[in-house]
């Protein structure tokens, strides 16, 4: 039971600290606090159910073109959308409020057309749903390949942000924004690119979920939420804090589920969230400041 | 000549159920109780620019705290007790949010409704065994209507209270840099959650005073969070920072949702959301700013000059 909670726990952690990745990114690097994040999840799990039952793809190929549509789109919000808004006069403390605003009403947007295009009805596929023995617990494969893979991307995105040139640039970006200008950094273009990259994320995530997890068009605000909580936890702009904190969450809500109660996983987050508040809001690897 | 205004319009608004059929009165009070949280998000929202995302989450604990009081206490009683919990909850969040940046607040009201929605209907399905509860108080909808009418009434003479009191003059700096008011000798988390809990107080009673007009309630009816959606555009839209700005953007916006919804039951989040982005855009200070700015431009580079 234990274990086999534990394992559960992994699969879903890997996949929250992917999401709350991008949702990361895009806080640090655009510093657009983007409450539609969830929608983004949510649309890409409604792609890929649609290209399985309408066009027959498997989930794992339709990643293929479902995640450069989540760039692309998030690209094309970010020119239509935010940048406006950041060229506002009123700093930091305006872009932030307005950010907020805007992606709030694009929540509902997005929300309402999926609630017009796919109902509010839960839905889910069944693909590579046999099971595998992992240390004498059965794990749908789904599962397993949804970890894998989530590591994999999650792990790479990493790597290449704390190891590369390009990683550099973002993270110059992120932490010093109006200092990036005078190295010769565009940093409209580094933002543009940090949310697109968000939003690629965001549907990675949103395939996998679509593979092992029922899923409905209101759903968004959830996965919205524990990505905040998540990134939080980690500490802002703290990326292996984030992938970290996310595989705890992930575990924290399977055992509250087995032992406890399913119907409380989101009180679970919550209470972990205020405490996180009382006596850490730097993170949990945060350096305290002051 | 102020006060003799106000209580003539105050009557006048009074007297209207006697007039009006059933359709209108439901209206009314429609209309009273958006004015009333509109003003009360603006009261907290509007010079703090902390954006609470979190209405729905009191109004639903007050409709709730009826359902379940309504039949022990008399009524004057379930609505202290009503205030008492919202006002509670409210310190709860504000004590561990606002000590914090904006940010950390306007993620905890995002998920608030959601948390106290799945925790009432846990408790509802585990506990109590059935879903929903009934609300039968012999009170009818002109009751209902002046109850509304008395809370925006002090609710709005609140807000104009606070405006020229000490406290709104300490939140105008705070929301202008909270820097300078710290070293001005303000003490910054007690003026936010004082403000924040007067605000949730106001919008927990709008819902215990609406809750009879449902009847029945459960989770999903009362903690829909396009009603929080809706506050925050009104308030928006007339301008968060005026007084009479919440109160003038809920009036049309909704009449207009009203209508939106009565004809377009399918589309009406997607046309709200695209409103509100028009708004964000558009409007960014409130339709009272835009019109001042349009009429006298030169007058306000002089003062700010």
């Amino acid at each position: 039971m234990v274990l086999s909670a534990l394992v559960f726990g992994l699969v879903l952690g890997g996949t929250y600290a992917l999401i709350a990745l991008g949702l990361s990114l895009q806080y640090g690097i655009s510093r657009i606090m983007n409450l539609a994040y969830g929608e983004a999840i949510i649309a890409a799990a409604f792609a890929t159910f649609l290209m399985l039952s309408v066009g027959g793809v498997a989930p794992l190929w339709a990643l293929i073109a479902i995640v450069p549509a989540g760039y692309a789109i998030s690209w094309v919000i970010f020119a239509l959308m935010m940048r406006p808004l950041m060229r506002r006069k009123g700093g930091a403390g305006r872009l932030e409020v307005d950010s907020i605003l805007a992606t709030f009403g694009l929540l509902f947007v997005v929300q309402g057309v999926m609630l017009v295009v796919f109902g509010s009805n839960f839905t889910s596929y069944s693909y590579l749903d046999s099971g595998v023995d992992v240390f004498g617990t059965t794990v749908a494969l789904n599962r397993l390949i949804a970890f894998a893979l989530s590591l994999l991307i999650g792990g790479g995105m990493y790597l290449l942000l704390t190891h590369s040139r390009w990683g550099l640039t973002l993270r110059a970006v992120a932490l010093a924004p109006a200092s990036a200008p005078l190295v010769g950094l565009d940093v409209n273009r580094v933002a543009r690119i940090g949310f697109a990259l968000g939003g690629a994320l965001a549907a990675t995530g949103g395939v996998m979920i679509s593979m092992y997890q029922t899923f409905s068009a209101t759903d968004g605000v959830i996965f919205t939420m524990k990505a905040l909580v998540i990134v939080i936890m980690g500490g802002v702009g703290n990326l292996l804090g984030a992938l970290i904190a996310g595989l705890l969450l992930g575990l924290i809500e399977t055992f509250v589920a087995a032992f406890i109660d399913p119907g409380l996983t989101l009180a679970a987050t919550y209470a972990l969230f205020l405490g996180i508040l009382l006596w850490r809001p730097e993170g949990l690897f945060g350096q305290r400041d002051g | 000549m102020r006060w003799l205004i106000a209580t003539v319009a105050l009557a006048v608004l009074a007297g209207l159920p006697l007039i009006l059929k059933a359709y209108g009165v439901g209206l009314l009070i429609g209309l009273a109780g958006y004015v009333t949280l509109a003003t009360a998000w603006a009261m907290f929202s509007g010079p703090t620019r902390y954006i609470s995302l979190a209405t729905v989450a009191f109004l639903g604990i007050g409709a709730y705290a009826v359902a379940v009081l309504g039949e022990l206490l008399p009524y004057p009683l379930v609505l202290i007790c009503a205030a008492a919990v919202g006002a509670g909850v409210a310190l709860v969040v504000g004590l561990s949010t606002l000590r914090l940046a904006g940010i950390y607040f306007v993620i905890f009201s995002f998920g608030l409704a959601e948390l106290v929605r799945q925790l009432i209907t846990w408790y509802e399905v585990n506990i109590t065994g059935t879903l929903g509860r009934y609300i039968f108080l012999p009170l009818h909808p002109e009751h209902i209507y002046w109850q509304l009418l008395a809370l925006g009434a002090v609710t709005l003479a609140l807000a104009a209270w606070i405006r020229q009191s000490r406290i709104g003059l300490a939140l105008r700096v705070i929301g202008d840099d909270e820097t300078v008011a710290a070293h001005s000798g303000i003490n910054l988390a007690r003026v936010k959650l004082l403000l924040f809990v007067l605000s949730a107080t106001i919008m927990t009673l709008t819902g215990a005073i609406q809750s009879p007009r449902w009847v029945y309630i459960e989770p999903g009816i009362v903690f829909n969070p396009t009603v929080s959606f809706m506050t925050v555009i009104m308030a928006l839209l007339g301008g968060a920072n005026r007084l009479w700005g919440p109160a003038l953007g809920a009036v049309p916006l909704f009449l207009l949702f009203e209508w939106l919804s009565a004809h377009f039951p399918d589309h009406f989040s997607i046309i709200l959301g695209a409103l509100f982005i028009v708004i964000v855009f558009a409007l960014p200070d409130g339709i009272l700013a835009a019109i001042e700015r349009a009429w006298g431009g030169r007058k306000t580079t002089e003062a700010s000059a």
